[in-house]
């Protein structure tokens, strides 16, 4: 390889570091101020790019010049920050206060909705952008060929890098953004309004996606698939920066543009997995990234969210309980659609219950528990139809490939806590889902594989059905008894006070994961029983929004209660099964019912259950 | 009662399921200092953070220049001219001494001078030669002297401190005792949060006794000083 060559790669790299830093600056900044990591950020991006491909083509009917092209993409950066505003005082206003799970959420509400506003008003076909007027040639490089866009966009990086350090340090809103993103409550302790300070804050973020959007249009056509696609990178960047940092950002997207740039040359199909080992190896050595700062819980007088007492099940309880179990046990009585259903809904609670062992018993926000289910289902999938394994040898391969891939995720995961902790398992479910989408000679790439049937004796729905009952209710159980037991109390102690529980001599790091690999083992179960009730796995298994769907199981059920994501789990699996045939726009009625949920519901079936039993007759 | 700049009346607060104050009565009267005094855990803090609205007050009224503001964001408080010092310091490490101070700023009420940078570096003359420096690069001395001049940056008519002398070193804790004294000079209301009795006797006129969350005794600093029978149902450990 010639170092013409490898000049030219770099700087290529370098223009992928630049687009990727102006957006992962706006996530930073508006973490560090508002402490709400916005899945919706990936949103104005997209949003940035469509906005750009409408505006820009009618500013360039008026005169093709380079400047109409810039005016069209500021235009474009000054929409989305409005529409920012728009998010910040209809909805995040209102959760600063509820816990971080059910912001991510939240945010996430935001991304389905956005996503099906988009599909209505552009519609599904991928829109191409014009190129810049003034920038359509190449620039020759040491005998390369260069694209003068590339080039402009190594520039425009520092440039924001540069102007965003005048605004915090220049001005007294920069300086309040600084301050405030150190200690908020001070700063309103001073006199400034922080509902101001936060609306000017998602006006900057969300400007900020939208640029980095309609910079995008010369590159690629705007898609609906370019927010989780950038949310993923966004995330890395700012963990890998530390959040809150927009110089850390600015390092960790050059890092990453010339990691992937060099990457693909080398592992041309892996280029996710060597970002991630960066992640990892960052992530080791400096917990909190490379400028970032340890997040602040002294003075934070809040109880935590999730089971603070097990508790046995009373009369109503056992009641509840046998009802439903007579009903799984009844449910070959009524149509086979019934079945179906069911069966999903015992599988999907078993893995809602494994994610709330995690969440609610141990405070480990994992975003991306569908990894484990996915793994799990691939397990089992491939021994089928790769090895001719038959069904019962490759079922006991599912737990051992979640659990397998939740000890080695889980390494990394269980040394971070809260925010951090919840990005890191996202990237690893991303990770995951990359690999699995990207390897097609073994995975089926996008289209999956197929054949995965139960053996024959099991090949009936009923007969399926009752094995799936005996297994997710014995694992069920089985997790139950361990949530009541001492190791149980542990995650729950490391939960409420990692501190105290070290120095009274737990090992909580141990503990913590081991109890993520367990949880990890039983989604995978989960996953391989899944495989064989569809007959096929995807890797939409593994994806954020399975992701999403299981964390609304709990957020329905209620992260409080024990056995709560049981019942989120039918709730939920039900509700979209019964609408989803019925509504073209399925992910605003989800998101929107999320939302709805977060701001009124927020302690689920099981939390109203216990409100409506406490309340006097 | 136009001479009280701050009522406090049946103030309930607490976290979580924990009570913590049970009915703080209390006031203080325009330019006067007054030492909120008790053991740890007396609630003496949690006062503090009530009265200005960084924690919910769940009862009681708490009067400030004749208007009610139990309840009201912290921002609006501030604005209204109540000043709050935090313990444990709480500047901005990140940001530099002048910029600490830009954060504080607020537009002075008419017909009052506002305080400056250069006024407060007259007070603090330590300050003034390290403008520029990172706050987190300051001792402990000189970050709790940024904290009390930040607030004063606002142009308050009256001032929540709390605890200033804790760990600090006697010679410290002496300049801290000036500043007050300034603060009163300059007609500012000090209540302060303080466990140590000779900081108190130095700058307040009167003295409360928090113990179990409400107010159990109150005089002049004087007779504190001499009423030892007070002094150990309350104050010594």
């Amino acid at each position: 390889m010639e170092w013409e060559f490898l000049l030219v790669q770099a700087l290529s790299g370098l223009a992928s570091a630049s687009s990727l830093f102006v957006i992962a600056s706006g996530l930073t900044i508006v973490f560090g101020v508002t402490r709400i990591v916005n899945f919706a950020h990936g949103s104005f991006y997209m949003l940035g790019a469509y906005v750009a491909v409408t505006v820009v083509p009618w500013l360039l009917e008026i005169e093709r010049s380079p400047w109409l092209f810039f005016a069209g993409v500021l235009v474009s950066a000054l929409v989305v920050g409005a529409l920012g505003v728009v998010m910040e005082v209809l909805l995040l206003r209102r959760i600063y206060r509820v816990p971080e799970l059910f912001q991510l959420l939240a945010t996430f509400g935001v991304v389905l909705i956005v996503q099906d506003v988009v599909l209505l008003v552009w519609g599904p076909v991928d829109i191409p952008g014009p190129r810049a007027p003034g920038l359509r040639h190449g620039v020759e490089i040491l005998g390369q060929r260069f694209p003068a866009y590339e080039l402009f966009l190594i520039f425009v990086g520092p440039a924001v890098l540069g102007l965003l350090w005048l605004l915090m340090h220049r001005t007294r809103f920069g300086v309040l953004i600084r301050a405030a993103t150190q200690d908020r409550e001070m700063v309103g302790a001073l006199g400034v309004n922080q509902a101001m300070l936060f609306t000017g804050t998602l006006f900057l973020g969300a400007a900020l996606a939208g640029l980095g959007g309609a910079l995008q249009i010369p590159r690629a056509s705007a898609n609906g698939q370019m927010d989780l696609s950038i949310i993923t990178e966004a995330f890395v960047v700012t963990v890998i920066g530390g959040m809150g940092s927009v110089p850390g950002a600015f390092i960790a997207a050059v890092l990453i543009g010339l990691l992937q740039a060099f990457g693909v040359l080398v592992f041309p199909k892996i280029t996710l997995v060597l970002v991630f080992l960066l992640m990892a190896a960052v992530l080791v050595v400096k917990p909190w990234g490379l400028l970032g700062r340890p997040e602040a819980v002294a003075g934070r007088a809040v109880l935590p969210e999730g089971i603070l007492d097990p508790g046995r099940l009373d009369g109503a309880g056992k009641a509840l309980a046998a009802l439903a179990l007579a009903g799984v046990l009844a449910l070959p009585l009524l149509d086979a659609y019934a079945v179906k259903v069911g069966t999903e809904v015992l599988i999907l609670a078993l893995a809602a219950f494994s994610l709330n062992f995690l969440v609610g018993n141990g405070g480990i926000v994992s975003f991306g528990h569908a990894a484990y289910f996915g793994l799990g289902a691939y397990g089992a999938g491939l021994l089928v139809v790769r090895g001719g394994v038959p069904m019962e040898a490759s079922l006991l391969a599912a737990p051992l490939a979640g659990g397998a891939f939740a000890a080695l995720f889980g390494f990394f995961v269980v040394r971070l806590s809260g925010i951090y902790l919840a990005m890191l398992t996202l990237a690893f479910a991303q990770i995951a889902y990359a690999v699995v989408f990207q390897w097609v000679e073994v995975t089926g790439g996008d289209n999956g594989l197929v054949g995965v049937w139960p053996s024959r004796w099991a090949a009936s729905r009923e007969v399926y059905h009752y094995i799936v009952a005996a297994v997710t209710i014995a694992a069920i159980i089985f997790l139950r008894r361990v949530i009541h037991a001492p190791f149980g109390a542990t995650l729950r102690a490391a939960r409420d006070s990692a501190q105290r529980a070290d120095a009274i001599g737990v090992d909580v790091r141990m503990h913590r994961w081991l109890g993520f690999t367990l949880a990890g083992a039983a989604a995978g179960l989960a996953g391989g029983l899944y495989a064989f009730s569809k007959g096929s796995i995807d890797p939409t298994l593994l994806g954020i929004p399975m992701s999403v769907d299981f964390l609304a199981m709990l957020l329905l059920g209620g992260i409080q209660s024990v056995l709560g994501p049981i019942a989120g789990a039918a709730a939920f699996h039900a509700v979209k099964d019964f609408f989803m045939p019925l509504t073209d726009h399925w992910r605003l009625f989800l998101g929107l019912s999320i939302i709805a949920m977060v701001l009124v519901f927020p302690r689920g079936l099981a939390g109203a259950w216990a409100s409506l039993r406490r309340r006097p007759a | 009662m136009a001479e009280h700049v701050l009522e406090v009346t049946g103030l309930r607060a607490g976290y979580g399921p924990a009570e913590v104050l049970f009915g703080v009565e209390l006031h203080l009267a325009r330019g006067e200092v007054a030492a909120l005094m008790g053991r740890n855990g007396a609630g003496k803090s949690t006062t503090l953070k009530a009265i200005m609205g960084l924690l919910p007050p769940r009862a009681g009224s708490i009067r400030f220049a004749g208007q009610e503001i139990a309840g009201a964001a912290a921002y609006r408080i501030a604005r209204m001219g109540l000043g709050y010092v935090p313990e444990e310091r709480r500047i901005f490490t990140d940001l530099t001494v002048a910029e600490n101070l830009d954060v504080g700023r607020r537009a002075a009420p008419a017909g009052r001078a506002p305080w400056t940078p250069e006024r407060l570096f007259q007070i603090f003359p330590n300050l003034a030669e390290m403008r520029h420096r990172r706050g987190g690069a300051m001792s402990g001395g000189e970050q709790q002297m940024l904290t009390i001049a930040r607030t004063l940056m606002g142009n308050p008519e009256a001032v929540l401190l709390d605890e200033p002398s804790e760990g600090l070193a006697p010679v410290i804790v002496e300049q801290m005792a000036e500043a007050v004294l300034r603060m009163k000079a300059e007609g500012i209301a000090v209540l302060v949060s303080e466990q140590n009795l000779d900081f108190a006797a130095a700058v307040a006129d009167r003295a409360l006794i928090l113990e179990k969350g409400s107010v159990r005794w109150q005089g002049s600093i004087a007779t504190l000083e001499a009423d030892e029978d007070v002094r150990r149902a309350y104050l010594t450990v």
